[in-house]
């Protein structure tokens, strides 16, 4: 922090717009502790399974505290927690992955190519996003996924995006329905750019930071969903994700035999993920909205004003 | 009275893709269901021959009917309220199961929903109404509690209140030992201190959002002109909060609310899963883990019903407390 500040006052002078953002981005609390914390959950996910033991391996120790051997205690077959939270946690990641790549994709396409276009086409496209966006999710993946009895994580995760991008859809609709009348879009048509390069050119770069945000809340809604779905026994057969682990840890009745070590840590990394997720989320917020930056008690701080000036701020607020 | 035709228009047509999704998802898996069904049910028991017709109705038979005729069939069905016959329950039909387990969870999650919304709202409009505040600084606290899953928080609350210090009951809706169900002074008791876990769960997990959604929307109507002109006219702050600055803030979560009526009732079947609460969420569990495709379709239509009529009523509520809307369309 004290680095930035600094140097700020010798590189001010060449490029004031590059490293005010840089240093805001420094200032910004909450967007460094969500990366740290995302950050090192998937690090955990990536090269966690490479330094653990199988996490299938069964084993005469069942239900053991944790310990030197098993930092993270065994489930009541003996199979070792902290292995499976590291493939759990790899298993969660990816379904958040494709969710989001795909959620990006359909609520792109519905969203933002529908609102461009406009007329009867955008009518339909809203029409169909706004059905989508009514019939609860959940129940209609649950009614799915019981009908094939062989799921791969591919086809959990192609279920949760088709029933959830249609929420990302309608906000990239509302953005995009005020970017398409904005002055300088009309200056581009006028001067005769081709339709598809006004909306890949001019529209598009302008969504991105709304784009980042709803695909974060996608990813926040895939890995809790697949969570949900695992723990009422209907996830990705044959595979590990926090999920699974905290559905076999209810079937191992760990909650009535007290073993924390086994259900605590699963729930932990998915709201800690969450939570990682969500203080990303808020300071894309704050970027897209200032009115939402600049009051903060924690800016005005910031910008170093007394305490008389402080106090006096909040009644100007007030 | 057009933006009210609008509206009713657009839920007849979700309400018939509903139905259709729901008549063509067991269609368009792959292999023919009713053989499939046919042999897992064959495992539990005999299957007699209504229980074949049921599933056969229920899942287009080999008869070689044309689909259209089927799904015509179907509606037809859906018309007169005949939702099939449960397999589970046998011979129970679907809609008596579903008028049995409704009530607990439109009580249950209809009333923990409506509060966990006004405590939020309330909250979030103080909180940004006197921004910095301790009030304020609270909010990531609550937005990580609304990023721990429900049925995770649920288990940690059982696991705390349910074993370690046993204040509240395992699992269930009521006592089934000692009370009897009616509108007696014992029964309505036990079904409160049943229910109070999981609506706590739900409130908990749920505050957040509202409360955060509320703070954002009063900071940036703050900041409007309206807001100042008011100021200046010398009105009391109480005035200015509620009447200027939170009935505008208030519109997006209003209509949030409808939106987020759907996560409710998904994040309430996990829910109901971890309690053992005699509701829907419980019912469409049991349905699946028997096979029971009448019961698991019927849930699914309720559960989308429900969902639909909630979000009419917060449209219909919504034109009273906006008149642009009404105006607009």
């Amino acid at each position: 922090m004290t680095m930035t500040t600094e140097r700020s006052g010798t590189t001010s002078r060449q490029n004031p717009k590059s490293t005010i953002k840089v240093r805001r981005l420094a200032r910004n609390k909450k967007l460094l502790a969500g990366l740290i914390i995302g950050g090192a959950i998937v690090l955990f996910g990536v090269f966690g399974p490479l330094l653990t033991q199988d996490p299938a391996l069964v084993n005469d120790i069942g239900l053991t505290p944790p310990s030197a051997d098993h930092w993270l205690g065994t489930t009541q077959t003996g199979q070792d927690v902290l292995a499976q939270l590291a493939y759990g946690t790899r298993g969660s990641l990816a379904v958040g992955a494709i969710v989001g790549v795909l959620t990006l994709i359909l609520s792109t396409f519905f969203g933002v190519v529908g609102a461009y276009a406009g007329g009867w086409f955008d009518e339909m496209f809203s029409l169909f996003t706004n059905v989508m966006l009514v019939i609860p999710g959940l129940p209609l993946v649950i009614v799915i996924s019981s009908y094939v009895p062989d799921k791969n994580i591919w086809l959990v995760s192609i279920v949760l995006a088709i029933t959830s991008w249609a929420g990302s859809a309608r906000v990239l609709r509302g953005y995009t329905l005020s970017l398409r009348d904005r002055d300088y879009v009309l200056a581009a048509r006028v001067a005769g750019e081709k339709r598809r390069r006004i909306l890949a050119v001019e529209i598009l770069p302008n969504l991105i930071p709304l784009l980042a945000s709803q695909v974060v809340f996608a990813v926040i809604f895939a890995i809790l969903g697949e969570a949900g779905l695992s723990y009422l026994g209907l996830g990705a057969s044959g595979s590990f994700t926090w999920g699974t682990m905290l559905y076999y840890a209810q079937n191992g009745l760990a909650l009535r035999l007290g073993a924390w070590w086994w259900f605590v840590p699963p729930g932990l990394m998915l709201a800690l993920f969450g939570a990682a997720l969500s203080l990303i989320n808020f300071s894309i917020d704050e970027i897209i909205n200032p009115k939402l930056r600049n009051q903060t008690r924690a800016a005005r701080k910031g910008w170093r004003m007394s305490r008389e000036q402080l106090s006096k701020a909040k009644e100007a607020t007030l | 009275m057009r933006y009210l035709l609008r509206k009713f228009g657009f839920y007849l047509v979700a309400l018939w893709a509903a139905l259709t999704v729901n008549f063509f998802v067991p269609r368009l898996m792959p292999g023919d269901p009713v053989l499939i069904l046919l042999a897992k049910l064959g495992q539990r028991g005999p299957v007699t021959p209504e229980m074949r017709a049921s599933v056969e109705a229920l899942l287009g038979a080999e008869s070689g009917e044309p689909l259209w005729h089927q799904y015509l069939d179907y509606l037809g069905n859906l018309a007169h309220g005949d939702l099939g016959v449960s397999v589970t329950f046998f011979p129970a039909p679907v809609s008596s199961i579903i008028g049995q387990t409704l009530p607990w969870t439109i009580g249950l999650i209809g009333l923990a929903t409506i509060i966990s919304f006004l405590a939020g709202v309330g909250l979030g409009t103080v909180a940004g109404w006197k921004r910095g505040s301790w009030l304020d600084n609270l909010i990531p606290v609550t937005t990580m509690f609304q990023s721990v899953p429900y049925f995770w928080l649920a288990l940690i609350l059982l696991f705390a209140f349910g074993s370690v210090w046993p204040l509240f009951p395992l699992n269930g809706g009521y006592d089934v030992y000692n009370v009897t169900p009616g509108w007696n002074g014992p029964f309505i008791g036990s079904v409160l201190y049943y229910g109070a876990l999981p609506a706590i769960t739900i409130v908990l997990s749920s505050v957040g959002g509202w409360m955060l959604g509320m703070r954002n929307m009063m900071v940036s109507t703050l900041s409007e002109d309206y807001m100042v002109t008011a100021e200046a006219k010398g009105l009391r702050p109480g005035r200015m909060m509620r009447r200027y600055a939170a009935r505008n803030a208030i519109l997006p979560s209003v209509s949030g609310f409808a939106i987020s009526l759907g996560f409710v009732v998904s994040g309430s079947i996990v829910t109901e899963a971890v309690f053992s609460y005699p509701g829907i969420g419980s019912a469409l569990l049991q349905a699946v883990s028997g096979n029971d495709y009448a019961l698991m379709q019927g849930i699914f239509l309720v559960i989308t019903l429900s969902v639909l009529a909630a979000n009419l009523l917060v449209d219909l509520l919504y034109s009273i407390i906006d008149p642009r809307t009404r105006s607009r369309a």
